[in-house]
């Protein structure tokens, strides 16, 4: 009889522990899909602002056809991007698209000068700077939530119930002007 | 368009150099606001509590002194020192605002302030972006208040605009997003109401004592021992008050700003930013005129003019700027 009594605890111990593990990763990968919704909500801003951004260096610069086709097209290959490797991919090359765009607009003196140039240029920045902010939020989140599901004993857990290894969003930046910083000294 | 930041590259804000993910720097206290979370709601309350029983000490020793029933305006204070609390607890960032004459920055006038305070925001994870503030004074200096994230402002001063590049100014941005996060506004904005009220209503009670009640107490005296003890209880208490602030803010601030610049560096993953504004805010002499003692502990470096020396330091609401960039420069 104690013996019945003391595995029935046992059992009940393990059971309230195996539900509490869940309920923790439940939790944090709710937490890994909010933070990728915020890139997402950056990634379409960013893709907002490029139509207006194309009509105004089309006033100045129209015949540089081939630049601007290429924004469009990697805009909108950046639009209908699914998983997380099509975002980053179709991201950066929109970012080098862009990059030629603005290199090119510094030989139009007119265009640099024009008001609605400057503010988009500036949100287009803005944006940049958002995205790589969520990133690194999202980027964190997913560390924290990886390194959750491998250690035991929630490992048991996330395996038999479908807890899987999310992925980074990488993505390569504008420009290298930062000098890097080494964090493990 | 007064935007008058340093000239940069308009490039987007490189937090991670490297395209490989770089996990946040280990620091010496959990990458989890809860427990501070807690410790400043805590506190708070604590710091309520504390002040109501100081204003209803303050007026009744005055009540005393002055041979007015003593009891019943003591009961009036707690009263009203209640509904101070309450009032503070909702309003005290309006009032320190107001205090500091602050006025909202629009996206139009300002873009790369707000554009850089909404991405610290969703690289911190948090929701609701705090309002910004402008400050108009020459000295550079930032604070954050509010009682939570949905209800925080950040304020910062033109001169910290125009001398700090974007790197500087982000840094500085986080440190008032972790003051933010972690709820240290709430506590050090309400003390920063509680503590102009006990200052200004022990200053008038010096006062009116001095110059016009002494005479008065001292003719119709009714003497004994008991009351020439309560007497001079009294006398302390008020004489203490300004003292007793001051020690609460203390307790409140030194601790904080080590905390918030760590925290600062998890979202910026760049030191050299925040040390650097650092250095210049420390090597620019000149005082906000806005800031007063009440005020000194919300900002992010001491506005007040510094006189160096022992005692001083031991009443200083800040870490020495040396001290705290030196431990950013080794992260």
């Amino acid at each position: 009889m104690p013996y019945i009594i003391a595995l029935i605890v046992v059992i009940v111990i393990i059971i309230l522990f195996a539900i509490a593990t869940f309920n923790r990763l439940v939790g944090l990968r709710e937490r890994v899909r909010n933070a990728w919704s915020q890139i997402d909500v950056q990634l379409k801003r960013r893709h907002d602002l490029i139509p207006n951004l194309v009509e105004t260096v089309k006033g100045y610069a129209a015949h540089e056809r081939q630049t601007l086709e290429a924004v469009i097209q990697a805009r909108n290959a950046a639009m209908g991007a699914q998983t997380i490797q099509e975002h980053q991919q179709a991201e950066n090359m929109l970012t080098s698209t862009l990059r030629s765009l603005f290199a090119l607009s510094e030989a139009y003196p007119n265009l640099k000068a024009n008001e609605n140039f400057m503010m988009l240029q500036e949100e287009l920045s803005g944006t940049e700077g958002k995205i790589a902010y969520a990133r690194q939020h999202y980027n964190d989140v997913v560390n924290s939530y990886n390194a959750t599901i491998k250690m035991f004993p929630a490992n048991i857990i996330a395996s038999s119930s479908g807890f899987t290894e999310e992925q980074y969003f990488q993505m390569e930046d504008g420009e290298r002007s930062v000098p890097s910083v080494n964090f493990n000294r | 368009m007064n935007d008058s930041f340093n000239p940069e590259p308009q490039s987007a804000r490189l937090i991670d150099p490297r395209e490989t993910y770089q996990p946040p720097p280990k620091l010496g206290t959990p990458w989890i606001f809860e427990d501070q979370i807690a410790a400043n709601r805590r506190g708070t309350f604590l710091l309520m509590i504390v002040f109501s029983m100081f204003l209803v000490i303050i007026v009744w020793a005055v009540s005393y002194i002055y041979h007015q029933n003593a009891y019943m305006l003591a009961f009036v204070a707690a009263v009203v020192a209640f509904f101070t609390s309450f009032f503070s607890f909702y309003n005290s960032d309006k009032i320190v605002l107001s205090m500091s004459g602050a006025v909202e920055a629009t996206k139009e006038e300002y873009p790369h302030l707000i554009n850089t305070l909404e991405g610290l925001t969703l690289a911190a994870g948090m929701r609701g972006v705090p309002k910004a503030y402008i400050i108009f004074d020459s000295a550079p200096n930032a604070f954050a208040t509010g009682r939570d994230p949905e209800h925080a402002a950040v304020a910062v001063t033109t001169g910290l605009l125009e001398k700090l590049n974007r790197y500087q100014l982000e840094g500085v941005l986080a440190h008032e997003l972790s003051h933010v996060a972690n709820r240290d506004i709430l506590l050090s904005t309400v003390a920063a109401v509680m503590v102009g009220t006990i200052v200004l209503l022990s200053d008038w009670v010096l006062r009116s004592m001095w110059y016009g009640g002494g005479r008065r107490r001292r003719s119709d005296r009714d003497g004994g021992g008991a009351g020439a003890i309560l007497l001079i209880i009294a006398l302390i208490a008020v004489i203490l008050s300004p003292i007793i602030a001051k020690l609460l803010q203390l307790a409140l601030s030194r601790r904080r700003e080590y905390l918030a610049d760590a925290h600062a560096i998890s979202l910026t993953r760049y030191p050299d930013g925040l040390a650097g504004a650092l250095e210049t805010i420390a090597n620019d002499h000149e005082p906000l005129e806005v800031a007063n003692k009440a005020t000194a502990h919300l900002y992010i470096a001491n506005p007040l003019q510094e006189y160096k020396g022992w005692l001083n330091s031991l009443f200083s609401t800040h870490p020495p700027i040396e001290e705290r960039v030196a431990r950013l420069r080794r992260m």
